[in-house]
């Protein structure tokens, strides 16, 4: 199976491998995928409260040279944006950018999936614990 | 002496010819280029004395009679019209064929197919040391079964079944034996009468010759056993197997067989003593590495190894001077992770981390040290990158977790 340069530029130079303190309450967790796929990926953002803008970004995944080249691109790319800006990145800007080929599909799909999750861990840290709401009768 | 790269060890997958071979084929391909099965003229004769000759040095290497040698295009028609062949010859017999779930593909679409037309099928469970329980092969018996398909060296984990408990299980019940040798035959000793084997396939490639040409071995006597042809037409094969031989092929696979059997003691004390040093050196030097099934049982040329927590793809990535196999999904044209190793109850997880050395002929103790220092390296480089690594040090149990997948 042929590589494209990026895929295997990230591969060799991951950039931003590592991880943030998890109980940051400014630091949001995205881990998504399962080891029986053959696919984990772990992406964490530290978020400046005021502005919204991600400060830092680190990832680390478990998966082909494809899945850890999509989650090393989304860290690129989600630094320094506004957490709007980065729900807005798209698989298909993944693909494109990487030349991903059909079967790696999936891998694009699952950086975006790490971002929205990162952001939507984020998210719940920030909103005040709330009651939990009162399940309807059925 | 420098290595040279990229290092060659997926000797399961095919070997490379070694040069005595090919200078045994060359004159089958100019001057001495006639058809085997012309009667009147001297080219002719001269095909025909050299298949007659690599017909013995097959025969020698598997203690059979050359008569007995059925030369086909390799191992995966010689399993087709092993159980093709039998199925339709014993139809009136019974209907009842036994393998396992590990077997090629090439044994397991082939009764699949046959259950299609009215077959029934036994596919055997294996243990996690990757073989059959033989008390499950003796229930499995029935009066209508005719044929026990069961390879003696599996293509991924090099695991070897109790071949010759098999052959006497199989002489006792009166059903026929078949077992896809392919892996095994070259490699450590295979003899069809110890063994009780009715029915063996070869192939060429997997032991230094020619690609495009097998054999199956047909037993003539005790008993006497019989298969349908696939292929219909000149009748040459005793009927088995019609169409022009590959005579340059089939003097090559012979000169195969013969450098075989001359050298395979030192050649599989050679092979045992690079698979340890591999072994150990990885060992030695990573932790949560395991060997995918029997290790005492196993041919001396494999190593399968999970390296947990570190995806097969982007570990073959990582060493892509080196040409080994992976078990991982990434790897397979079906996106599945290996049957083989889930058929063991390896995990998926661990499944996707695996990788095949297969050890041949060519390799030096240069090239398993190098080996082993980039699957080290990468390795270690890639844990690094793991989420489940670190996770794993953490004290976190994987398996009890909820994992949201796509």
């Amino acid at each position: 199976m042929a590589y494209s340069d990026k895929v295997l530029d990230h591969y060799k130079n991951p950039r931003n491998v590592g991880s943030l303190p998890k109980d940051d309450p400014n630091v949001g967790t995205g881990l998504v995928g399962a080891p029986e796929c053959g696919d984990v990926m772990k992406l964490q953002m530290k978020i400046n409260p005021q502005t919204q803008v991600i400060e830092d970004a680190k990832f680390k995944t478990f998966g082909c040279g494809s899945a850890i080249a999509s989650s090393s691109l989304a860290t690129e790319w989600v630094k320094g944006k506004t957490v709007d800006e980065a729900l807005t990145i798209k698989n298909v800007e993944i693909v494109k950018e990487l030349n991903l080929p059909p079967v790696k599909i999936h891998c694009s799909v699952l950086a975006e999936d790490a971002i929205k999750a990162a952001i939507a861990d984020y998210r719940k840290k920030r909103v005040p614990a709330q009651q939990p709401a009162a399940t309807p009768a059925d | 002496m420098a290595l040279k790269l990229p290092i060659y060890m997926d000797n399961h997958a095919t070997t490379p010819v070694d040069p005595r071979v090919v200078e045994a084929m060359l004159p089958y391909f100019t001057n001495q280029f006639g058809n085997a099965a012309s009667r009147n003229h001297p080219f002719g004769w001269e095909a025909e004395k050299a298949v007659e000759t690599a017909r013995e040095q097959i025969a020698a290497l598997i203690h059979a009679s050359p008569k007995e040698i059925i030369f086909t295009s390799g191992a995966t028609e010689s399993d087709n019209l092993a159980i093709k062949g039998v199925a339709e010859m014993y139809r009136e017999k019974g209907n009842h064929i036994i393998t396992m779930v590990i077997e090629h593909k090439a044994v397991l679409d082939t009764c699949k197919r046959l259950e299609k037309y009215g077959y029934q099928v036994t596919y055997l469970p294996v243990g996690k040391d990757g073989r059959i329980d033989l008390d499950d092969l003796r229930r499995a018996i029935t009066p209508k079964t005719i044929l026990i398909s069961l390879m003696y060296a599996n293509n991924e984990i090099g695991v070897l079944q109790p071949i010759e408990e098999i052959g006497r299980l199989a002489k006792e019940h009166k059903v026929l034996f078949h077992t896809d040798a392919t892996q095994a035959v070259g490699k450590i000793p295979f003899d069809v009468e110890k063994f009780n084997v009715d029915l063996a396939s070869l192939s060429a490639h997997k032991m230094y010759g020619p690609k495009g040409v097998g054999a199956l071995y047909v037993r003539r006597k005790n008993p006497r056993v019989q298969v349908a042809p696939l292929i219909d037409g000149g009748g040459h094969e005793r009927g088995m197997r019609s169409g022009t031989l590959n005579v340059p092929s089939i003097v090559g696979f012979g000169k195969a067989c013969e450098l075989a059997r001359a050298e395979m003691p030192a050649e599989m004390e050679r092979m045992r003593g690079l698979r340890e040093r591999l072994q150990n050196n990885l060992f030695g030097r990573l932790d949560e590495v395991y060997i995918n099934g029997s290790l005492e049982h196993r041919l001396p040329n494999n190593l399968n190894v999970s390296f947990a927590y570190v995806e097969g793809e982007s570990l073959l990535m990582g060493i892509n001077d080196i040409a080994v196999s992976s078990g991982s999904a990434c790897t397979s044209a079906t996106l599945e992770p290996s049957y083989v190793l889930k058929a063991l109850g390896v995990g998926e997880d661990l499944a996707h981390t695996s990788i095949r050395f297969g050890l041949g002929r060519f390799n030096t103790e240069e090239e398993v040290d190098y080996v082993a220092d980039r699957v080290v390296e990468t390795v270690t480089r890639l844990r690094e990158l793991s989420p489940l690594y670190e996770m794993a040090k953490e004290g976190v149990d994987l398996k009890s977790m909820q994992w949201k997948a796509e």
